[in-house]
């Protein structure tokens, strides 16, 4: 039986996305110059709720983006399922302060693959890098600008980030496989 | 992960390799898009185009798509004209193995010379066409295209027309649209058929079909396969088989023309139709063939290499 613990629920979700968006604000000087890009596949609707919620309290439109890293891996022929998913990015990245969204934060290989691809996209002013949970275990000298919480973890547990768009509820457990 | 690393001819290819394929296809038409048309997924890869048969669009389209992969792709053109058969072709892989290449692209003259050069090899192959055999990333890129188009396969006409004996284009495209449901007829004069066509529903005029398929695909006369005459006159082709403005103007709403190119022109497809403008001339896709078809090779040489 896999041991399962309950981190985070729909509101403390809720809150954490409210917290960080106004980290961005303060941290930036306003919503001016701000582009954000969600991860796939999690981070793409992390991405949408903080930009809506800077939208209301800015009153400002602010553009949303997607990002999907499968051709930057640097584990290719490690038998991961080379399915890619959609890359939208309908906007110039050059000279913006691109806010860069993803669920998990672990190793850090998926950041590095995703600012290599955002690269290719132009040069951005910044890239600063939002996660609902910073697991810890990084093999890059990568870290997190905006975290919603710190989540020590052991290598075998696994971390389930679970969103309404995509899995139907809000949650994050985390499951200790045996 | 395709089920087979090699892909010779379109029975290797399951519906699942072709809906991971047309997955893959659609990202990779986003990153032709881009201003860097490039994603590092193959870096270090290497892969050799082998022609033994001259070719310009299918060589170019392999090249470009390994390009953007960042695998490092090396041409490799002969003829075989003046060698003996089967000795120049071991011989060549023999020394491109010794160069340590990790895919190979190959196109021959003859039916069946790339099956046996993967028997030969101990890395993936890919069929850009073999002699009259097939010619598997066409019908990919063909039956992709459609799928774009018009968003599904099941239940679509399509009229293949033309020079079917000597097209292995044809025979790789009617495997997969007939495995896909879609309904396939046909339209070639007899003497451009194969002995044994019980299985097929044939026509033998252009004007039989114009009027109710979802697709006309025209095919190449293949003038550079046919050492005896298999046509009378190019009036009589014209007669039955082109197509002209008249009857490009008969097809259906929705309805499209698809060619594998290089067209000749005035033979399958007039002047005045490769040519036209406006709403007529948008049901002429070649060029949107010619897109797809970079993006399909693109997806096959990752999950093949990845």
């Amino acid at each position: 039986m896999a041991e399962k613990a309950y981190i985070l629920n729909r509101d403390e979700i809720d809150r954490i996305i409210k917290r960080i968006s106004h980290e961005i604000l303060e941290r930036n000087k306003g919503s001016e110059n701000l582009v954000f890009i969600g991860l796939q596949k999690r981070g793409v609707p992390l991405a949408k709720r903080i930009a809506e919620n800077i939208e209301k309290f800015e009153g400002t439109k602010i553009k949303t983006g997607k990002l999907d890293i499968t051709f930057y891996r640097d584990d290719i022929g490690q038998n991961i399922k080379p399915i890619a998913q959609t890359t939208d990015i309908p906007f110039e990245i050059e000279d913006k302060n691109v806010i860069l969204v993803d669920d998990v934060l672990y190793t850090g290989r998926t950041i590095r693959a995703a600012m290599d691809a955002l690269i290719d996209f132009g040069r951005p002013k910044t890239i600063q890098l939002v996660v609902l949970i910073d697991r810890g275990h990084r093999e890059l000298p990568i870290r997190a600008d905006y975290v919603g919480k710190n989540l020590p973890t052991s290598r075998d547990e696994s971390v389930d980030v679970r969103l309404q768009e995509t899995d139907g509820e809000d949650s994050v457990v985390v499951i200790r496989k045996e | 992960m395709l089920r087979k690393k090699s892909i010779i001819d379109t029975g290797s290819l399951s519906l699942e390799d072709i809906d991971l394929i047309f997955a893959n296809a659609d990202s990779f038409l986003e990153v032709s898009e881009r201003d860097v048309k490039k994603v590092p997924a193959l870096r270090g890869k290497t892969i050799v185009n082998l022609f033994f048969e001259p070719s310009t669009r299918t060589r170019t389209s392999f090249e470009i798509a390994a390009k953007r992969l960042s695998a490092d792709i090396i041409n490799f053109s002969s003829s075989t004209s003046s060698v003996k058969k089967g000795e120049s072709v071991i011989d060549t892989l023999k020394t491109i193995l010794s160069m340590k290449v990790d895919l190979i692209v190959m196109r021959h003259s003859d039916s069946g010379a790339v099956k046996m050069a993967e028997q030969f090899v101990n890395v993936p192959v890919i069929n850009a066409g073999d002699g009259k055999h097939q010619h598997p990333t066409q019908a990919l890129l063909d039956l992709y295209t459609i799928k774009k188009i018009f968003n599904k396969l099941e239940g679509l006409k399509v009229a293949i027309i033309g020079d079917f004996i000597n097209s292995r284009v044809a025979k790789s495209d009617i495997d997969l649209f007939e495995r896909m449901g879609i309904d396939v007829t046909v339209v070639s004069p007899a003497m451009l058929l194969p002995e044994d066509f019980s299985r097929m529903k044939v026509k033998h005029s252009i004007d039989d079909v114009i009027e109710e398929s979802d697709i006309i695909y025209v095919l190449r006369m293949q003038f550079e396969r046919q050492n005896r005459k298999f046509y009378p006159s190019i009036m009589e082709y014209n007669r039955f088989l082109s197509l002209n403005k008249d009857r490009l103007l008969r097809m259906k709403p929705g309805s499209i023309v698809m060619h594998p190119g290089p067209v000749n022109r005035g033979i399958e497809i007039t002047d005045e139709v490769m040519d036209i403008s406006g709403e007529p001339g948008e049901r002429i896709t070649i060029e949107q063939q010619v897109t797809n078809g970079v993006a399909i090779r693109m997806a096959v040489l990752y999950l093949i290499l990845s």
